[in-house]
């Protein structure tokens, strides 16, 4: 859980400057996900407009804002399945969900059923193969490969001691890990996460963010979630979208929850606080009880 | 109508062998029942009708739609006797009747999976709709007054498949089987994860689509051999003690079909030997005595470890 910092000074990373650096253009690689002026409209209500967006590889970046405003939406954007109504947006160089496999996505979910007696790692195979037709043969060529495969993301997650277990019997933070598992067994380039920490406690919610960090860095993953609280994720995050008001504003975290940037986006007066531990809490932002309970603490 | 009266014959004919065969003789009862042609095609449908019912009964009971078979379990009589009031094979009424009413319920359903409320209208008014086929049938001149055709759909006949049917039961059967492997991993994953799926490019409705029209056939199929009140009992009963033995997908689907497949033999042999065990009855007794064992297995040890390491 500890150093999400230190990955970045590994050999491994080839362009350590993607992962730090957002602001110098040049030299850098071309991001994997580009959105230039993208609008939405759902039901003939323009959710949000005007949104840009950098993610490069090995990036990762949460997407704020209060309840309602889209944040799901543009992660359903991304995949293809809520067309823009306007702006252009690139997904690993394609229209969005023509990249395939090559994008991984956690969506927004209640847990499954307790009496589900379906082993973690049969949930994770299906991320590999769950799209191909027919039933598994018992002696394909490729079957040992999978399996290697599956037994190596399930490590990744560190699930492996309950991976063999139904998965309706595991707790919530070890299914949200064996999905995890699902979404990056096919080593996917973008990995689209919405709100991967609700419904956690908050230990789970700081050991999962930290595992999403980790693969972020570590295995140069681009990572766009979506956040309802952007605590338990700030130490790790390296661009922040907030959406709000029909608008939106993108930068590092410190550019963006700032007390200025976001008064200029609500358009009335909001003010960001730093507590003593380093958590951030937005007070006097409108229709938001996301915050209420961290304006009691602060 | 032809095809009715034969079938009806069938029945009576069958009947009639087993209850002579009982008369003549402790050993010489075993070895004519089990050498007659009904014997034979009564073991060779119920094979495939139990695989068919097994493979689909197992994706049922995980998709949580086990009723949706009961509704449709209410169509097959209805649908039956619908196509007997209107001078035609029963078993015509059986797959047009399960068939459109499983899509009408995906339809009626949202995404595919038939609601509560849904299926639960539709129960008593289509009961309805086949007493009153029936009566229109067993009063019309066409019937000839022949009252037990409704009971043979209830309860099943299936002493009383002629070679000819058995071999159309078989073809269809292992059609559904067919395509329910083909479809398999996608409807797991569809079933297990609808988004993911969804966003991974699996069909997730034409699938759900799809499997509610194999549902339908296994019900027309199921209430051949054990009719349409006790059909529930050879889809979900197998599919149930499988999902209760296994947590591996693919083991408790060949599972399901496999116990299905050896309750339907040992409910054939049963009735057999005794003579006033009727064949329905006998596979499912069979069914329901395997589901109940799977209660009295001891807790997986996986299980054990868990709570320790919880504790």
């Amino acid at each position: 859980m500890n150093p999400v910092v230190a990955p970045t000074s590994q050999p491994s990373a080839p362009s350590a400057s993607a992962a730090s650096g957002a602001s110098g253009a040049s030299g850098a690689p071309a991001p994997v996900i580009g959105l230039r002026g993208a609008a939405v409209r759902v039901g003939g209500r323009t959710l949000w407009s005007g949104v840009d967006l950098d993610v490069r590889a090995g990036e990762f970046t949460a997407v704020l804002g209060p309840n309602g405003v889209g944040k799901s939406t543009l992660v359903k954007v991304l995949l293809g399945i809520v067309p823009a109504a306007s702006g252009e947006i690139r997904v690993l160089d394609r229209r969005p969900g023509e990249a395939g496999s090559r994008v991984g996505y956690l969506p927004q979910r209640r847990s499954f059923d307790p009496d589900l007696r379906i082993r973690g790692i049969d949930v994770v195979r299906l991320g590999l193969d769950g799209d191909r037709w027919g039933v598994p043969l018992p002696f394909s060529r490729t079957r040992r490969d999978e399996r290697e495969r599956i037994a190596e993301v399930v490590e990744l997650v560190g699930a492996s001691a309950y991976a063999h277990r139904p998965i309706g019997q595991c707790s919530g933070g070890e299914q949200q890990r064996l999905l995890i598992a699902q979404a990056l067994v096919r080593r996917p380039e973008v990995l689209l996460l919405d709100e991967p920490l609700d419904s956690l406690d908050l230990p789970n919610q700081s050991a999962v963010a930290a595992l999403i960090g980790r693969i972020c860095h570590q295995e140069r993953v681009a990572v766009v979630m979506v956040a309802h609280d952007v605590n338990p994720i700030l130490h790790h995050l390296d661009r922040v979208v907030y959406i709000a008001e029909g608008g939106a504003v993108s930068g590092t975290p410190d550019e963006v929850i700032d007390s200025d940037t976001l008064t200029r986006l609500y358009g009335t007066p909001v003010e960001v606080l730093r507590t003593r531990d380093g958590r951030l809490v937005v007070v006097g932002q409108p229709e938001a009880p996301a915050v209420h309970s961290d304006r009691h603490a602060g | 109508m032809n095809a009715l009266l034969a079938s009806a014959s069938a029945s009576a004919s069958a009947s009639a062998s087993v209850a002579s065969a009982a008369t003549s003789g402790a050993s010489g009862m075993t070895t004519s029942v089990w050498a007659q042609p009904f014997f034979h095609h009564a073991l060779l449908a119920g094979t495939f009708i139990a695989l068919a019912a097994g493979l689909v009964g197992y994706f049922l009971v995980l998709r949580a739609q086990v009723f949706t078979g009961d509704a449709l379990s209410h169509v097959a009589f209805t649908g039956a006797m619908a196509a007997l009031a209107g001078g035609y094979d029963l078993r015509l009424g059986l797959f047009v009747g399960c068939v459109l009413v499983a899509l009408l319920l995906a339809g009626v359903g949202r995404r595919g999976k038939a609601d509560d409320v849904v299926i639960g209208s539709a129960f008593a008014w289509v009961l309805g709709l086949g007493s009153f086929f029936l009566t229109l049938y067993t009063t019309s001149a066409s019937g000839l007054g022949d009252g037990g055709a409704g009971t043979s759909v209830l309860f099943g006949s299936i002493f009383g498949l002629d070679g000819g049917q058995a071999l159309v039961a078989v073809l269809v059967a292992l059609a559904v089987a067919v395509a329910v492997l083909l479809i398999a991993r996608p409807l797991l994953f569809a079933t297990l994860d609808e988004n993911v799926a969804a966003a991974r490019g699996v069909p997730v409705k034409a699938l759900g689509l799809g499997f509610l029209v194999l549902v339908g056939v296994t019900a027309g199929e199921a209430t051949q051999a054990v009719g349409s009140l006790l059909l529930l009992g050879l889809l979900a009963a197998p599919a149930g003690a499988a999902v209760r033995l296994t947590d591996r997908p693919f083991h408790g689907l060949a599972l399901a079909a496999g116990l299905a497949v050896g309750e339907m033999w040992a409910g054939l042999a049963l009735s057999a030997w005794i003579p006033q065990c009727p064949p329905s009855f006998a596979v499912m007794a069979a069914a329901t005595a395997v589901y109940a064992a799977t209660w009295l297995r001891p807790r997986r040890a996986s299980r054990s470890s868990l709570v320790v390491a919880r504790g």
